[in-house]
């Protein structure tokens, strides 16, 4: 049952950033990129300001998934960093707690467009 | 044929296809939710496995990363993301298929100016964005003693 609710808090709250997205493309002009490009921005200020980790505990993967997790993760890793290593972790933290993701992205993208042939556009 | 931008504006409006948002939106909640429920199945995976919460969850990020770049390569994630709009753009996997397919499309030009520099045209700006941003909050933490 336990287990339910946490599916349940990371469809909801994942779903929710998802929406506010969907809303952004109807009604804005705002281009895919720039949300992105947002959202990632908007975790890290959200990450900083303390209001993003409350949210990471509550709805787990709902949080961390979507792009706004990305930019927590990225606040996240300049904090601690800068506790360990003083300003030149406002350097190196945000590449060291993101580094996963970003290479996966880059070695994966790489292989897979190395390996399949591009399609057509519909 | 002379056109006002307003005009212009007006032509585009009538010949683009009507954007339901009673469907956009719930679409786009269905289908970010699943995604997210499924990163919330590989945390849980992982973890059952013997790893800390904060490895699972890197981990999970990085199987979301693997499956949307195969998906992308198998043409399936965009005929996803025809359906779930925001769905597939917000998470991981929209960052990861924004890597994949302008690098496929553009292979054509070439491994480096095609491949290896258009697999950045999205990602790139959300790299250069966050990061400066983050690192604009290093220095205001330094700054002002906050840590």
């Amino acid at each position: 049952m336990e287990m339910f609710i946490d599916y349940l808090k990371a469809f909801v709250i994942g779903g929710l950033f998802c929406a506010i997205g969907q809303i952004l493309i109807d009604y804005t002009k705002l281009t895919p990129a720039r949300i992105l490009v947002s959202y990632v921005v908007a975790g890290v200020i959200l990450g900083a300001l303390g209001v993003y980790k409350p949210l990471v505990d509550f709805a787990g993967a709902g949080a961390t998934v979507p792009l706004t997790g990305f930019g927590y993760l990225l606040s996240k890793g300049v904090k601690e960093a800068v506790l360990n290593h003083g300003l030149l972790g406002a350097i190196t933290g945000g590449m060291t707690a993101t580094a996963a993701g970003i290479t996966a992205a880059i070695v994966f993208g790489f292989i897979t467009a190395l390996i399949f042939k591009p399609g057509d556009k519909a | 044929m002379n056109l006002t931008t307003k005009d212009y504006e007006e032509m585009n409006k009538k010949a683009s296809p009507n954007t339901k948002s009673y469907m956009t939106i719930p679409c786009a909640f269905i289908i970010g939710g699943i995604i997210c429920t499924i990163g919330q199945a590989l945390v849980n995976l992982y973890m059952y496995c013997g790893m800390q919460q904060e490895q699972a969850s890197t981990v999970a990020s990085v199987s979301l990363v693997f499956l949307s770049a195969l998906l992308t390569g198998l043409k399936i994630y965009d005929n996803i993301a025809k359906v779930g709009g925001a769905g597939t753009l917000v998470p991981i996997t929209g960052f990861a298929n924004a890597v994949v397919a302008p690098a496929l499309e553009f292979k054509s030009e070439g491994l480096i100016l095609g491949l290896g520099a258009k697999m950045f045209i999205i990602a790139g700006p959300v790299i250069v964005y966050g990061v400066t941003a983050s690192a604009i909050y290093g220095v205001i933490l330094c700054l002002f003693n906050l840590v």
